[in-house]
This record gives structure tokens, C-alpha cells and sequence, in this order.
């Protein structure tokens, strides 16, 4: 089965955790993962800049070598990364910021993202929605 | 046959920017002539609102971009009246016409949508 995945909190959120084990689940099962979108508050999960204690889950970590890995669609909504401080290179260039928080596997897209992945997936599943 | 998404829009309009941010999925699926529906849940009624004042709070009014909302070919909205009647809004006047729906309707609306969005 075709699954998207849409991700709505931050990586110390227990439905990042949540999400990333489902997302590993998918992947096991023999399913396929046609993306993951990041939204609203989400876009903090794909952070390179999230530093977590040596004993504790690296999240942020966990998720960009999941998408290594496995070689996935990872998108990162641009309008929600941009309000909440979330640039890749280019991003922080244009908007004169000192500094990029964002970085490859993870591509900067618009919504329209979210919508062509849940017309090609059998299933959406979001994780984090208020 | 595209899948059709109902959006569901759970936030008060002063929470911070959830609401736009439901507005913009919608807006979006619009622009690719998606089959899109948006129903205000709970706080999310609160947006229905005539006579919002954003500009006291430094923030948007979105009652134009909602209202909008059938120009950019999002035309199926709804509202709890369930929401409505707990917040004291059942009789008030919203700003878009939207269908109020009971509980036993919201779970049949929910059953006709592929996907399903909350936010």
C-alpha cells in the first residue's frame, strides 16, 4: 500500500516519535512511503540545528537518517519553515539571515506538495494534528 | 478520479497561526480544482464569526480569505452545531454559509471524504 505521511509537531513532540515509528512500520511491512510532508509546527522535526542531550532520542537525527536511508520523498513546507525560522542555505540567503537550520535530505515546497502526495498515496496519515 | 480531503479546522482564530495555516491547505487544493471540503470544529467555530477584531491582538483578519474561500472553488463548508451551541454561537450571524451539521451528520461527512486533515 502507497502511504503519505504529514507531520504537524516539533521533534519533541511525542507524535514525532510516534510518526517516525509508524513511518519505519510502513517501510518494514513492505509498504512504500510516496512522501513525507512537514507542516506547522513539523518543520521543527526536520531541524539540523536540534542538539538533544547524549542519553536522550535524537529525534531530528533519527528522522533525516530514516530518510537517507531509505532514500524518501521529504518535503518541508515552505511558508510554515520560514515563519517558525527553519532555512535552508538559499532561504537564509535571500531573506538575509546569518544562518541555515535546514539541509539535504529535506527540500523546502509548497502545499501543493501535501495535496499531490495524498492524491498518489491509498492512504494519508497525519500525526500531531490539534 | 482525484481523492477528495476534508480539512478540518479545530483552532480559535487568536491560537496562534493554525488557522491560517488550515486555510492555506485549502486554498491550495482549490488552486489544483481538488473536491475539498473544510469544516469548523470546536474552537474552530470561532473563526465563523462577524465583527472580528485581529487588529487589537496585531494579527490578520482572515473573514476575507475565508470568505473567499467559493472563489477559489473550495465550496464545500460546514460547521458543528454541536461546537456553535456549546460556545453560545448558534443563533449568532457567520461570515460564510456554511452547513451546520449534527454529530450523526459529521460522522457520515467524515465517511464520504478519502482523507481527512485536522489542524
Amino acid at each position: 500500500m502507497k502511504f503519505a505521511i504529514a507531520l504537524f509537531a516539533p521533534s519533541h513532540a511525542p507524535s514525532s516519535r510516534r510518526a517516525l515509528r509508524f513511518a519505519q512500520a510502513t517501510v518494514d511491512g513492505g509498504h512504500e512511503i510516496v512522501r513525507l510532508f512537514f507542516y506547522q509546527d513539523g518543520v521543527h522535526s526536520a531541524s539540523s540545528n536540534v542538539v538533544s542531550p547524549q542519553d536522550e532520542l535524537d529525534l531530528a537525527g533519527e528522522w533525516r537518517n530514516f530518510v537517507q536511508q531509505h532514500n524518501l520523498d521529504a518535503v518541508v513546507c515552505i511558508a510554515a519553515a520560514l515563519r517558525r525560522g527553519v532555512l535552508n542555505a538559499e532561504e537564509a540567503q535571500r531573506y538575509g539571515r546569518p544562518a541555515a537550520n535546514l539541509d539535504a535530505p529535506w527540500e523546502l515546497s509548497g502545499l501543493g506538495q501535501l495535496h499531490e502526495a495524498a492524491q498518489m498515496a491509498d492512504r494519508l496519515v497525519c500525526f500531531g494534528g490539534q | 478520479m482525484s481523492k477528495s480531503m476534508l480539512i478540518i479546522s479545530r483552532q480559535a482564530p487568536w491560537a496562534g497561526p493554525s488557522t491560517r495555516e488550515a486555510l492555506d491547505i485549502a486554498l491550495a487544493g482549490g488552486a489544483f480544482d481538488l473536491p475539498l471540503g473544510l469544516l469548523f470544529l470546536d474552537d474552530g467555530v470561532f473563526q465563523l464569526v462577524a465583527g472580528q477584531q485581529a487588529a487589537a491582538l496585531q494579527q490578520k483578519d482572515l473573514t476575507a480569505n475565508l470568505q473567499a474561500l467559493p472563489l477559489f472553488g473550495v465550496e464545500e463548508l460546514f460547521v458543528s452545531s454541536r461546537s456553535l451551541t456549546e460556545r453560545g454561537l448558534i443563533d449568532a450571524q457567520l461570515i460564510l454559509p456554511a452547513v451546520e451539521l449534527d454529530d450523526h451528520a459529521l460522522a457520515q461527512l467524515l465517511d464520504r471524504f478519502d482523507q481527512v486533515v485536522t489542524i
